[in-house]
């Protein structure tokens, strides 16, 4: 377990006891409910003994995330395989989600092929639409010309967009491009007054949810695991009762709440990474092959109007 | 927030750090109009060469000491793509390395040369030419 938090000092919400048990959450499965900005939190097998189904909302979406095609090292030989149990995670849920929200780290090395590959294999997802973001591993060598031209059509700017699903407000960023020697990921300028102009239009008690690849919150700035303009962006949605931030990225479920802001982390369809600090580099972790879908899933998550409620549950493959 | 402040404020520093050493660059790059990269095929014929290993998320050595006209090969060990691209974007910039992939760039001009991985920017370099 980690223990590089040794105290509250960020005034952040998050002591090191909470933060241990957010990490024990890595690929156990969780239920998270927010009502009002108290978070509650299951252990998803509790939560199915009492029929999880019966939480069901106005709108389910499902976020996947870090499907690296392409990768082939010892940690996961086969990222394709796993993809297709996700899908088939997906596709077994009560009820179908409206729509599938992907986080990033479509492909390892941003091939056509790779990218083929994906697009092939969420042609199975039982959904009506699918929305992405890129990751940095989507965007090598060509600026993000490639994932722009096959995922990003009818975006702003970089590839930026938001859309309204009953009653929701969903903003999809992009926080991998122009990244400078030193830092994190970043926003820029040019997205962050997009963000604001955005936003400015919704009323108060219109819930949001924001997804983009890197963590929009300080999970581990050693590792690169934030992004440096965040809090610029965080800044325009404070005036709102219920803002949700999905990330990906990290490769294992992470949660904490920061006033009216909840943010989730979710796991990668393709290989565990190591928690914060406990390795030398956050590169591929390998873990016995029996172990490996313990450390894999998804994210389904319920959202209940007029209860400002969202139920996040992660589950493993 | 406080620990998000904090880090802006050692990048911002750090940032400064390479200004000041960038701003040396572009007076030798207009001088000479020489730096070009070279592949790795011709590094076999030339005597001066040295490798720097990108392990674990970090370049080593992360700092280097070469005389002019040496090529410095850059090879992958990671699981993951890594790139070396020069602070300013435009001395060197090599395509994602995949695994055991390399690159190599001959230093000609005498200076400080900082470098990063642009997929990872935490990893940073720096080569000092004699």
């Amino acid at each position: 377990m980690s223990d590089y938090i040794e105290k509250n000092q960020d005034n952040d919400g998050v002591d090191r006891r909470g933060f241990l048990k957010c990490m024990a959450w890595a690929g156990t499965g969780t239920l998270c409910l927010v009502q009002g900005g108290v978070l509650k939190s299951f252990a998803l097998n509790d939560v199915l003994q009492e029929k999880v189904r019966d939480l069901k909302g106005d709108l389910s979406f499902v976020q996947i995330s870090d499907s690296h095609i392409g990768f082939n090292k010892p940690a996961n030989p086969d990222v394709t395989g796993t993809l297709r149990e996700a899908i088939a995670k997906v596709n077994a849920l009560p009820t179908p989600p409206s729509f599938v929200l992907h986080t990033g780290d479509l492909t390892h090395l941003s091939k056509p092929e790779e990218f083929d590959t994906l697009s092939e294999s969420l042609k199975s997802l039982k959904t009506d639409r699918i929305f992405y973001v890129p990751g940095e591993h989507d965007v090598l060598n060509d600026n993000g010309a490639m994932f722009h031209e096959r995922f990003g059509q009818g975006t702003q700017g970089d590839g930026w967009y938001s859309f309204d699903q009953k009653g929701a407000h969903f903003i999809g960023l992009v926080n991998v491009l122009n990244l400078k020697a030193g830092g994190l990921g970043t926003l820029g300028h040019e997205q962050l007054e997009w963000l604001e102009k955005d936003v400015a239009k919704l009323k108060s008690s219109t819930p949001i949810v924001v997804f983009a690849h890197i963590p929009l919150w300080s999970v581990y700035p050693q590792w690169g695991w934030g992004t440096d303009d965040s809090e610029q962006a965080l800044s325009y949605l404070k005036p709102f009762g219920s803002v949700t931030v999905l990330n990906g990225h990290i490769h294992q479920t992470m949660q904490k709440i920061e006033g009216n802001i909840t943010f989730h982390t979710a796991c990668s369809t393709s290989f565990p990474q190591p928690q914060p600090g406990q390795a030398d580099s956050p590169g591929p972790m390998k873990v016995p092959a029996e172990k490996l879908r313990g450390l894999l899933g998804i994210t389904d998550v319920n959202f209940v109007r007029g209860k400002h409620t969202l139920a996040i549950v992660d589950s493993t493959l | 927030m406080r620990r998000l402040k904090m880090q802006r404020s050692k990048t911002s520093r750090i940032l400064r750090t390479m200004i000041l050493g960038a701003a040396a660059i572009p007076s030798l790059v207009l001088a000479n109009g020489a730096l070009r990269p070279r592949s790795v095929t011709a590094a076999q014929e030339k005597p001066a060469a040295i490798t720097v290993t990108i392990d674990n998320f970090s370049f080593a050595p992360m700092q280097l000491e070469i005389k002019a006209g040496t090529e410095v090969t850059w090879i992958n060990k990671d699981d993951v793509p890594h790139t070396v691209v020069s602070d300013d974007h435009k001395l060197f910039k090599s395509r994602a390395l995949d695994t055991d992939e390399k690159f190599s760039f001959t230093f000609k001009d005498p200076g400080t040369y900082e470098y990063f991985c642009s997929v990872h920017p935490k990893m940073t370099g720096k080569i000092v030419v004699k």
